[in-house]
């Protein structure tokens, strides 16, 4: 095709300026959401193994067990094998930093292996007076070594949730640090000079002996011997490990991390994925109008000479263009919102999975490129069907002078029978096993209903518009006597409407049965008056027996409980199991789902053949924990502890909302018979009949020292757990708000474009004596009307995808069952609101065909 | 020639009319323009291209303002009246044919005729009545309830004829309204047209291209700039 014959295809799109700028701007707008998930994504993950890279070094192999660590035996045994060149042993403690919410990872080393595995992570003193302290200076028990990074951030004061601001913890050279419920202090005396993140490193006798962890090891990274590869050693060393390690690649611990975050990823990037799709429905909606609106000049076209391919290759560029400069503009706003969510949110979106990397933002070509061509394939395929349409038109009928302008519209009588059958599919996906953890079957059930609200448009038209008919006001009834006759109308329109809906209403749904759960589960989980630890579970706080002893002679302390969190290590591929250690009493604080308090009666038939089943503990499994061993009440539950595979029976299923790769919870007593462990982490307390809980606190803070404790009443704790829940929720509401957008300039773009078609129409009312006011009426009314379609069968497809996203997704994704919670005002505020916003966009886009003289109307031929 | 409407108070009267075209130096379209139409009259408006006749059609259905005179219909001065009074004003008093049909394909023949009378609030069994016996006036009864696409381009314009005159309107303006007919439907449609107008005894002002058209009205005015001269006998 000649380049002028190009110039006047692209011309057409600068013709209808609004129209090609809001079909480019929500491409662009699933283009940089989509974008932007995954270069924050990307970042974190990129940002994560390379730390993880450093402190590994030139290690081949790691060694890593439970997150709380596990017995040093091993390293002599794997140290003296042939295959290890060299075995560096570290000791890593989330130090907890007396009076601050923030910690301080710590790295024990034994110096002289660090030399030839991790040299990167090298302390290096600073200079001292005496040359020998300089030299030995690393190997002092009370010496640490701070990186820059934490150098600067340890100095600096810190402010805290409550607003008030905690002291540096670096101060005059030492840094104070805490293990249990004491404080104590370290000297600087050094730098770790390569270090890029935030970390100290120690000698790991000193380590150990501060942090009470004496005979422990987090990791020991292997170098091996020349000629042997990682998969060998691999092998050759499993069967000298205890149960509970894993022998792994470094490069593990980013994809375990990776496995973590994928399935709040996923369903992220799936809502991208839909504001693209509501792009495609806009760009289909606003080049079909044009291509209605341009019929005639097709059909010049046409009979001067072009070829039918011709005509449909220059509408295809058109929507490519608008594709090209929509993904363009995508690209920029994806890494700027990417920036953005660094700055405010940090790498994890909101969601927790990344706390503490601090990622930078990086150009990734094939990202880019990938996105590009989404945003061109969006354009183009928005623009088959119209391409089509107009590619086959007869030249000689539409020359014709008097050829209405609907002849155009596709005229869709839609039978109720696709739309059904889509459903029909759509259930059938729902059986789907997930693939990879991700319910791809219920996402494909969720884009098969929407299809099929989209489908089923005209159904829904034919049903609910006799009930309209009543309206006397002409406006009223011309808007509704257009509609009835031509449902292809609403369909273009309403499609982006059903599609913002349907995400919009499900997603309020499912939130809000959410919510509603986790708000009911905190409450159960929390039945104390008040909750005291020492810092969170892998940190270096914790209770001890001496510490409950203080607690229960408080005055109005009635009962104590008290929970040990420990994190597991089950396979090389799951990620870190929950062990929780509590006493179980009458189902205290336990959302049970199945199950009971009591040990089960009877075990199942296959366990039953097992010798010593009958005597086995019980344990209390999370949802999560059945879902992925496939276990249930009365089957047995093997946990390795204490450095052996211990058994229990399965006494019961609970509500598990904050651990979803699985927990299981144990009495305490068997905890501590069957490992020796008697820290504790939390401890529970119930008051005194007339004790105050803000008088116990204080006497508690008293007695340990502020810095020591955390203290909140179940009641803060639920506030913060819910802060935290919207949180994770925010970045989910702004894509709502956006594919709410986008749908509303569906309206807005096949407004504009049917108002330039039927301004012989608006000029024709006008001789017969409507006023300007008149028009505007009836094309606000006829978009409300179109959205109200769009709204009904929205609500019902959104309805029909909470269902989906509660029943398949969370449940394949998260392993979470919840109570059905509709949040009945909001969805009819949102539906009202956007059927007003509907007919005050539609009557806005049509302003321009109102200003237009009706005597040239009338005169208008095209 | 029956020319009982010279007998009645004229429907529409102009006077003095003057329209000029924005530009260096203005161009005057007509000045000082004199016409008086009766009811039951049909005074048809010839002239070349550009000369102004849909302009001034424009002009007496209140839709462009005159930069000078005074126009009358039925009685009520129609300069100076805002655009909503203008527009009340055309739902009773005025009835209009265009070239292009502008028949709504979503509405019924009898919907797309009864427009009228729904915009003034007539009621619905009534104006339902009036439209089909009007849709039978103009040979389409039978066809009240079809869709308008099934209509041919004549059978269009007699639909807009009914629409036209439903609502007993005192003037009726049409612009070549056979403009896009061939010159057997051209004459049948016109015969109609006329033929309405005069049973209804509205005024009707017809511009028209044609001076086989324009023969069959009660005058044939010829618009220049000077203003209007009648030109029936030559015609």
């Amino acid at each position: 095709m000649s380049a002028t014959l190009h110039r006047l295809f692209l011309a057409s799109l600068l013709r209808r300026r609004l129209a090609t700028a809001l079909s480019l701007f929500a491409i662009a707008l699933g283009v940089a959401l989509g974008l932007a998930v995954q270069l924050i994504h990307s970042a974190a993950i990129d940002e994560f193994g390379r730390g993880m890279r450093l402190i590994a070094g030139e290690a081949d192999l790691q060694l890593v067990g439970a997150r709380d660590g596990f017995d040093e035996a091993i390293y002599p045994v794997l140290a003296a094998r042939a295959e290890v060149a060299e075995a560096s042993p570290v000791l890593v403690i989330q130090a907890r930093l007396p009076g601050r919410e923030d910690a301080l990872e710590i790295h024990g080393v034994d110096l002289f292996r660090l030399a030839r595995v991790q040299p990167m992570l090298l302390p290096r003193a600073a200079a001292a007076a005496d040359a020998a302290d300089t030299r030995f200076a690393a190997l002092q028990p009370d010496n640490i070594f701070l990186s820059d990074e934490a150098r600067a951030h340890l100095s600096e004061s810190q402010q805290l949730e409550s607003g008030e601001f905690a002291a540096p913890a670096l101060r005059g050279g030492e840094l104070v640090l805490q293990s249990g419920v004491r404080s104590f202090a370290l000297r600087v005396a050094g730098e770790v000079p390569a270090a890029s993140a935030s970390l100290a490193v120690m000698d790991i006798a000193g380590a150990q002996q501060h942090f009470d962890r004496i005979g422990v090891l987090s990791r020991i990274d292997l170098k091996l011997a020349a000629g042997v590869s990682a998969q060998m050693a691999r092998q050759s060393l499993a069967t000298l490990l205890p149960p509970g390690l894993s022998l792994r690649v470094p490069e593990a611990a980013a994809s375990e991390l990776s496995t973590l975050s994928r399935a709040y990823r996923v369903n992220l990037t799936m809502l991208a994925a839909i504001a693209l799709l509501t792009g495609g429905f806009l760009v289909f909606s606003t080049q079909l109008l044009s291509v209605v609106r341009r019929r005639r000049e097709f059909a010049l076209l046409r009979a001067l000479g072009m070829e039918r391919r011709q005509l449909l290759r220059g509408l295809l560029a058109e929507g490519a263009a608008v594709g090209l400069a929509g993904g363009l503009l995508g690209v920029a706003l994806g890494h700027g919102l990417a920036a953005a969510a660094f700055k405010f949110v940090g790498g994890d979106l909101g969601a927790g999975f990344f706390r503490g990397t601090q990622p930078q933002l990086q150009f990734d070509a094939m990202l880019v490129v990938g996105y590009l061509l989404l945003g061109i394939a969006a354009g183009v395929i928005g623009t088959w069907l119209p391409a089509r349409e107009a590619s086959r038109v007869a030249p000689a009928r539409a020359l014709k002078a008097g050829e209405g302008e609907y002849a155009g519209l596709p005229q869709v009588r839609g039978g109720w029978r696709p739309g059904v059958g889509l459903l029909v599919i759509a259930g059938l996906a729902c059986i789907l096993p997930p693939l990879n953890d991700i319910p791809i079957g219920g996402y494909g059930a969720v884009a098969l209903t929407l299809a099929a609200a989209v489908l089923l448009l005209p159904t829904i038209a034919r049903g609910v518009l006799p009930v309209l008919r009543r309206g006397r006001a002409l406006s009223w009834r011309l808007a509704h006597a257009r509609l009835s006759a031509t449902p292809g109308q609403a369909v273009v329109a309403g499609a982006g409407v059903v599609a913002s809906v349907a995400l919009a209403a499900a997603m309020a749904i499912m939130v809000s049965s959410f919510r509603v759960s986790v708000d009911d589960w905190l409450a159960q989980v929390l039945p104390a008056d008040l909750y005291v630890r020492a810092s969170v579970s892998s940190g270096s706080g914790y209770l001890d027996g001496d510490a409950l002893a203080r607690i229960a002679a408080v005055p109005g302390v009635a009962t104590v409980d008290t929970t040990r969190q420990v994190n597991l290590r089950i396979s090389d591929e799951e990620p870190l199991f929950t062990v929780l250690a509590r006493p179980v009493r009458g189902n205290w604080g336990l959302p049970l789902i199945a199950g009971s308090s009591e040990r089960p009666a009877r075990v199942n038939a296959a366990d039953a053949a097992g010798e010593i089943d009958a005597d086995l503990p019980p344990a209390w499994i999370s949802e999560a924990t059945a879902d992925r061993r496939q276990i249930g009440v009365g089957d047995r539950l093997t946990l390795p502890l204490g450095g052996q595979l211990r058994h229990f029976i399965v006494a019961g299923i609970w509500r598990d909302y904050a651990r979803q790769h699985g927990a299981a919870l144990i009495e305490s007593a068997d905890y501590v018979a069957l490992t020796g462990d008697q820290r504790i982490n939390d401890a529970a307390i119930s008051l005194a009949p007339g004790s105050d809980a803000a008088t116990v606190a204080a006497a508690l803070r008293a007695d340990f020292g502020a810095e020591h404790l955390s203290i909140a009443l179940p009641g803060e704790i639920r506030a913060l757990s819910l802060q935290i829940f919207d949180r994770t929720f925010l970045i989910t509401y702004l894509m709502e708000a956006v594919t709410v957008m986008i749908g509303l300039f569906g309206i807005a773009t096949t407004f504009a474009a049917l108002a330039t078609t039927r301004e012989g129409e608006f000029g024709m009312l006008r001789h017969l004596g409507f006023t300007r006011a008149d028009i505007g009426r009836l094309i606000a009314i006829e978009g409300a009307l179109t959205a109200s379609l769009g709204v009904i069968a929205g609500l019902l497809a959104g309805a029909a995808i909470a269902w989906i996203l509660i029943e398949i997704v969370n449940r394949q994704s998260f392993h979470w069952s919840m109570d059905l919670a509709v949040p009945w005002g909001a969805l009819a505020l949102f539906a009202s609101s956007l059927i007003v916003l509907a007919a005050l966009v539609a009557r806005l886009a049509g302003a321009r065909a109102m200003q237009r003289s009706a005597a040239l109307a009338v005169k208008a031929d095209w | 020639m029956d020319c009982h409407f010279l007998l009645l108070p004229p429907m529409l009267t102009a006077h003095a009319l003057r329209k000029t075209l924005p530009g260096t130096p203005p161009r005057v379209l007509f000045d000082t323009l004199e016409l008086q139409v009766g009811a039951g009259e049909c005074v048809a408006i010839v002239g070349e291209s550009g000369s102004g006749k849909s302009t001034l059609l424009n002009c007496l259905a209140g839709l462009e303002p005159v930069d000078g005179g005074r126009i009358e219909v039925g009685g009520q001065r129609i300069e100076g009246l805002d655009e909503d009074a203008m527009a009340r004003l055309r739902r009773s008093a005025y009835g209009f044919v265009f070239q292009a049909f502008h028949i709504l394909p979503h509405l019924s023949l009898a919907q797309n005729v009864a427009l009228p009378l729904w915009l003034l609030k007539t009621d619905d069994k009534e104006a339902d009545a009036r439209a089909r016996t009007m849709l039978t006036r103009v040979g389409l009864g039978t066809r009240a309830d079809d869709p308008p696409h099934e209509l041919s381009g004549g059978e269009m314009q007699r639909v807009a004829i009914a629409r036209a005159l439903v609502h007993r309107p005192r003037l009726v303006l049409a612009d070549e309204p056979t403009g896009n007919l061939d010159p057997v439907r051209a004459s049948d449609v016109l015969d109609l047209l006329l033929e309405q107008i005069r049973d209804s005894e509205a005024a009707g002002v017809l511009v028209t291209h044609s001076r086989v058209a324009a023969r069959r009205a009660d005058r044939v005015l010829e618009l220049g700039v000077q203003g209007l001269v009648d030109i029936t006998e030559r015609a």
